[in-house]
């Protein structure tokens, strides 16, 4: 015990004194925030100053209205020929010819520009055409505008989840699938970044030959458990250095705003709320991040990233220590990115779009894919039975994968120069002592 | 008591045995040579010894007690392979070993002080292995194995890849290392070595143990009975007791002739046999060299 011990603490010390590691820990979470505010920044100058861009036009139909909410439409009188040299002359960025027309059948229609139009730019005009068409089909059909405006229905649905306590809570299902979202992404990044680490040291001290040194003082397991472990309080001192950082940035950064971080917000929310009962836009987003369970979130994220982390650790260290150069291990990673890559598809089509769906419940109790899978579901409030089994299911799976990688790594280490395929791997598992 | 014994040693892979039933006994504050041609089985047996990998069967003894994981501080190990952490400082990593070994901190800077000061490499100790060239970072791993005052020390190949300066002081070492009362095994396919260094040997070839005892016993085993003698003038034996295998000139006018004896009996017949037929100038006995018993075992055997 005394000897992983040490081993832990070697690899620990060996991590966090690198250079490359006070770089990433203390400038990544500085960066995000700085990129993030540069482009907000940016994108708000850009709109302040952006005028509309004119579009001339040739109307022979006499259908067209024009709609100013993205360009600046301007009559053309002329001919097509005429109005073609005077767009060449012109700053305008299109000219839009409407010939006559059937309402059957509306053909014809030709948007003319000196730079090839986004697929946004000519679908708003499309829709201009659209909505004024329908709108005179419907007049054809003797509907009055009166009834076209009372069809017109604007919808918004405030989702009010009771629990069981009989409390209401607002939730707003966009922040929840934002909180799904980055947790499984930094739960995908950080077991590939940490797994590859770990990979990468096995392969290391197996090409400078020091493990037999190693393995002469301490039983194989012990030094793969070693350097896992090692690993992984490296990621979790970075996350939570991460986790300090951002939290005291944004408090910062929302203070100059003017706004309150989610954690000072939790604590004054109901009388804010009771004394200020119209709430804005924004108040409402923030309502909903506060009432996310965030020590909640967290502590999964931690439990998951430690159960993932271990669960994937040990099968890269197995990979590490079969191969002898980070080359050779190719051919290996492809079974070991598969579930992950699973999960992280997954995560998109069919968890954050339906988290409580059989499919998401299954890949959040599968412990190959719970990881990434229960990260995405885990702002939606899962029913605790199921949290419940995939953290047995992720504990028993990682177990496992220890059991195997254990087997693989002792003989995998001491070989070298041996052509390793899946059949040899194998043969290592089934070898005795 | 011995410092190392083996009995019935097997280890056996999917598709060969590695080691079939070894037998070695290692004396305490000996110099023991495991001796074998590539693959025959010798690292696997230290690997064993070191617990690194378990046998099948067989037992093994370290100062008379069952093979057991305190050995591991009693036991240093330099292997063939030999390696460092090349991002790691000199001195970090001596101390890294040592407590792997079972000292503490403070023990490990103790020792390693000693070690630096002895091989005038103090300098280092703040260095990056990667900064060190392959004989300063071979004279490195050589302390690492003998920091922890271990009473049995096990060298495979400890003079691969060594130049002639640093194998000489590897070579007194070691003898000092004995003398101070460790038991020193080590594997070698360099016979001078053995011839120079060693007072027991094991010969291993094809998995199985087919020569043990102390250097004498063993030259003494394989003698052929045969002797040099430098003499004046050519001979011709008439005796069918003696067999003239070579004749060859040699300077001053000598001429040096093997004379092979066939029957059993006492090397002075021998002499006033040769006292009638010619002048000699010196007789000595040819004893084998080490060297020639290994390869006369080794291709003995494959040959069968």
């Amino acid at each position: 015990m005394n000897k992983i011990w040490l081993i832990i603490q070697r690899e620990f010390l060996n991590r966090v004194q690198k250079k490359s590691f006070l770089v990433a820990t203390i400038l990544l979470p500085l960066i995000f925030p700085a990129i993030m505010a540069v482009l907000v920044y940016v994108a708000k100058e850009q709109k302040k100053n952006a005028e509309k861009e004119t579009v001339l036009y040739i109307d022979e139909s006499g259908y067209f209205l024009a709609d100013t909410a993205k360009f600046k439409f301007k009559p053309f009188q002329g001919n097509l020929e005429e109005g073609k040299k005077a767009f060449e002359n012109s700053k305008s960025f299109g000219l839009l010819y409407i010939p006559k027309f059937e309402l059957a059948n509306p053909q014809g229609i030709t948007l003319y520009t000196k730079i090839n139009p986004s697929p946004t730019d000519v679908g708003s005009i499309e829709r201009i055409f659209a909505n004024h068409i329908k709108d005179l089909k419907m007049q054809q059909l003797n509907i009055e505008q009166k009834v076209l405006d009372q069809i017109k229905t604007e919808v918004t649905i405030n989702s009010v989840k009771i629990s069981e306590g009989g409390q209401e809570k607002s939730s707003d299902s966009k922040v929840l699938f934002g909180v799904g979202m980055a947790g499984g992404i930094l739960m995908y990044m950080f077991i590939f970044i940490y797994g590859a680490q770990i990979m990468q040291g096995i392969i290391e001290e197996k090409m400078s030959k020091v493990v037999e040194v190693i393995v002469s003082s301490v039983r194989p397991f012990q030094l793969m458990m070693g350097k896992i472990i090692g690993l992984a309080s490296v990621g979790l001192l970075q996350f939570l250095i991460w986790i300090l950082l951002i939290g005291t940035l944004s408090t910062v950064v929302m203070g100059y705003f003017g706004m309150q971080s989610p954690s000072q917000e939790m604590m004054q929310m109901n009388e804010q709320y009771q004394a200020a009962q119209q709430a804005s836009g924004s108040m409402e987003l923030l309502k909903s991040l506060s009432e996310i369970h965030w020590s909640y979130v967290i502590f999964s994220f931690l439990f998951y990233f430690i159960g993932g982390y271990l669960l994937y650790g040990a099968l890269f260290a197995a990979v590490g220590s079969a191969v002898d150069s980070p080359a050779e291990a190719q051919q290996f990673m492809f079974p070991i990115t598969i579930p992950m890559l699973i999960s992280y598809f997954a995560l998109f089509t069919f968890i954050l779009e339906d988290p409580h769906g059989t499919i998401s419940v299954w890949l959040s109790i599968i412990p190959f894919t719970s990881p990434i899978a229960m990260m995405g579901r885990i702002g939606f409030e899962v029913p605790d039975w199921q949290l419940a089994l995939s953290m047995l299911c992720l504990i028993g799976g990682f177990v496992l994968t220890t059991w195997f990688a254990g087997r693989i790594y002792r003989v995998g280490i001491l070989m070298h120069g041996t052509k390793v395929n899946y059949r040899v791997l194998a043969k290592w598992f089934m070898q005795k002592g | 008591m011995e410092a190392l014994k083996a009995r019935g040693v097997t280890k056996q892979y999917a598709n060969h045995t590695a080691l079939n039933k070894v037998d070695i006994t290692v004396p305490e504050k000996s110099i023991y040579g495991l001796l074998g041609p590539n693959g025959a089985g010798k690292t696997t047996l230290i690997r064993i010894i070191n617990q690194i990998i378990n046998s099948d069967a067989g037992e093994i003894s370290v100062f008379g007690q069952r093979l057991n994981p305190s050995h591991i501080g009693v036991i240093g190990y330099l292997p063939e392979e030999r390696g460092l952490y090349k991002k790691l400082k000199v001195g970090e990593q001596l101390i890294y070993f040592a407590q792997l070994k079972g000292l503490s901190r403070g023990e490990a800077v103790a020792k390693i002080k000693t070690w630096v000061e002895k091989f005038e490499i103090k300098d280092w100790l703040g260095k990056k292995v990667e900064d060190l060239s392959k004989g300063m970072a071979q004279k490195v791993q050589f302390i690492s194995t003998v920091m922890h005052e271990p009473k049995l020390i096990i060298l495979d190949e400890p003079f691969s890849g060594f130049d002639p300066v640093n194998a000489q002081l590897i070579t007194d070492e070691i003898l000092k290392l004995k003398e101070k009362g460790s038991t020193i095994i080590f594997s070698t396919h360099r016979m001078e070595t053995v011839e120079d260094l060693c007072d027991h040997i094991a010969l291993i070839n094809k998995s199985n143990k087919i020569l043990e005892g102390t250097k004498k016993e063993v030259k003494a085993q394989y003698k052929t009975n045969t002797f040099t003698v430098d003499h004046r003038g050519a001979f011709r034996l008439n005796n069918e007791a003696y067999e003239l295998i070579q004749q060859n000139n040699i300077e001053d006018e000598l001429t040096r002739s093997l004379v092979k004896m066939k029957i059993s009996g006492s090397p002075n017949q021998l002499i006033q046999e040769l006292t009638q037929v010619t002048e000699v100038h010196s007789f000595a006995e040819k004893v084998p060299t080490m060297s020639e018993i290994f390869i006369t075992l080794v291709k003995g055997k494959s040959h069968e």
